[in-house]
């Protein structure tokens, strides 16, 4: 990967919230690169900043300190060409999964019938193709998320940041949307930022997990994975990382209650 | 129901018929449910007045009669007689009259109220002390300010239909969740754009919930509204009625009022269906 293109680079950036008064820093010095195509998990306990991270990415938030740059230019604020897929969902209820894949492209002012055209390849790819004209709220929570990735790809988005998408899911659909996001990802060749307090979901999805702390929030270690895929959880090298990964965390554990 | 269908399978075809009329019963049992109570009250109306000489209130049948005379004329052929439809009418003309002006009023003032800080800064604290003030408190200065007539009327109404409208719509506009902003954002819509996009949108139920209940409102000033010396409406003729101790009249025009609040309410909420039906809390 060391010819790839760097798409993402954080340079010493920090947060600071202001909350009543307080100063509360949930982010400092953190560094990263990220390149084209790279599958990154952010790892961490509740606290460490991750998920301030991605949203300074995706241009929610606004960098106290440092640089966030993408394909070398400054982020200035929340763009087509990041989308973001939230644990809730965040999809139109008023739309149709059709209506709410097609929003970005509409917003964008693309003609209907190439926005309806975007809508129905992007349903069919994450299999939703009987759904198109059903409302979000009778949808099943894996059949929401599924259309939430849908409609950032759809938008012909280059970075897709994931904010604990499939926290709220159960196990079993949690692992089938892991499968159908690695197989959109090998097949889009999408960079992924991908948010995570799972050591497990980190392990199997992700090319380099980033293990960030709490206490302030900061990037701890970044550590490559290299296992080949399909990744295979009762394989003695997943394993073996997911135990290392577990130390890293716990360590940081003890040091924030110490 | 066939001969055929009876000979070739008999346990079926013998409870098909049975199922249909579990169906019909079923079917008929929410209006069954509904009418109970009227029935019971009218049938307590009746043994409280029926045949007592000096009854203030008349029995069911003479408003039954009155309510006749009053739509289609020919029993009594007095000042009332085949009057209903133009008050019917007259009145609705002032119910739709003042909610529409109401809508077109606090649609609008209650986007910016929600959306624009320094408008609600400016504004709410007025609005805020203007609102317990009941429309009856009105009636005399809505009758020097725009005189006896229907004016007053539509004013009354689209007084009493403007707040319920306006504290819906403020409700809607401030409550669209925030994540829903981010997402359009992310997804390339201006933030110009977000307010038909998104704002709109997402209040809708809330407006709705306004609309109707602005609606309900204007039919209940209405009979303060035509207090204000309007010779028709439904609400005149129960003040008309009053004065002449024509008790069965007032109550024949309460009932009018009723069924055509109902009436217009169940055309609101279908269109809100129609609009809404993507919101589980609406359908």
């Amino acid at each position: 990967m060391s010819d790839t293109p760097t798409i993402l680079s954080l340079r010493h950036v920090g947060k600071t919230f202001d909350v009543q008064g307080r100063k509360i820093e949930a982010l400092r010095d953190a560094n990263l690169d990220v390149k084209r195509g790279e599958f990154v998990c952010l790892l961490g306990a509740s606290g460490c900043g991750k998920s301030t991270l991605l949203r300074i990415v995706a241009g929610f938030e606004t960098a106290s300190s440092g640089d966030v740059l993408m394909w070398n230019r400054p982020i200035e604020g929340p763009d087509p060409t990041r989308g973001m897929v939230f644990q809730d969902y965040g999809l139109f209820p008023w739309l149709t999964v059709r209506d709410n894949i097609g929003f970005g492209p509409a917003s964008r002012r693309r003609p209907s019938r190439e926005v309806k055209e975007t809508a129905d390849h992007f349903i069919d790819l994450v299999g939703l193709g009987k759904f198109a004209d059903v409302y979000p709220h009778q949808l099943s929570g894996g059949m929401k998320q599924r259309v939430a990735i849908a409609r950032v790809l759809a938008n012909e988005a280059e970075m897709v940041l994931m904010d604990e998408p499939f926290g709220a899911l159960d196990a079993m659909t949690r692992e089938r949307l892991q499968d159908e996001l690695l197989d959109l990802w090998d097949r889009t060749k999408l960079t992924v930022l991908f948010v995570t307090h799972s050591i497990e979901e980190a392990v199997v999805l992700s090319n380099r997990v980033i293990v960030m702390s709490a206490g302030p929030g900061r990037i701890d270690s970044d550590i490559t994975v290299d296992l080949p895929r399909p990744r295979d959880v009762s394989s003695q090298d997943f394993n073996e990382l997911r135990r290392s990964l577990s130390g890293k965390l716990h360590s940081h554990h003890g040091k924030v209650a110490a | 129901m066939s001969v055929a269908a009876d000979r070739n399978q008999t346990p079926p075809a013998a409870t098909a018929p049975r199922r249909q009329i579990a169906f019909e019963a079923a079917r008929l049992k929410q209006p069954a449910l509904a009418l109970l109570l009227p029935l019971l009250l009218l049938i307590l109306w009746h043994l409280a007045t029926a045949g007592k000489a000096y009854s203030l209130i008349p029995p069911p049948t003479q408003v039954g009669l009155a309510f006749y005379d009053l739509a289609f004329g020919g029993i009594r052929n007095d000042f009332f007689s085949g009057t209903l439809l133009t008050h019917v009418i007259a009145s609705v003309s002032r119910v739709y009259g003042g909610f529409f002006l109401a809508v077109l009023a606090a649609l609008p003032l209650g986007l910016l109220i929600g959306r624009i800080e320094v408008v609600r800064q400016m504004l709410d604290p007025m609005l805020q002390i203007l609102r317990p003030i009941p429309v009856t408190a009105w009636l005399p200065l809505a009758m020097i300010i725009f005189g006896i007539g229907p004016t007053s009327a539509i004013f009354l109404v689209f007084l009493g239909a403007f707040y319920p409208i306006l504290i819906n719509t403020v409700f809607g506009v401030r409550s669209v969740e925030p994540r829903l902003f981010e997402a359009a954002s992310m997804l390339g819509c201006t933030p110009s754009a977000q307010f038909a996009k998104v704002v709109l949108p997402a209040s809708l139920p809330a407006i709705f919930t306004g609309l109707r209940l602005g609606l309900g409102f204007a039919w209940m000033i209405i009979v303060i509204g035509e207090m204000t010396g309007v010779p028709t409406g439904l609400g005149a003729i129960i003040m008309e009625a009053r004065q002449l101790s024509r008790t069965e009249i007032v109550i024949c025009g309460m009932i009018a009022i009723g069924v055509a609040g109902f009436i217009s309410d169940r055309i609101i909420l279908m269109i809100g269906r129609k609009l809404l039906s993507w919101s589980p809390n609406h359908v």
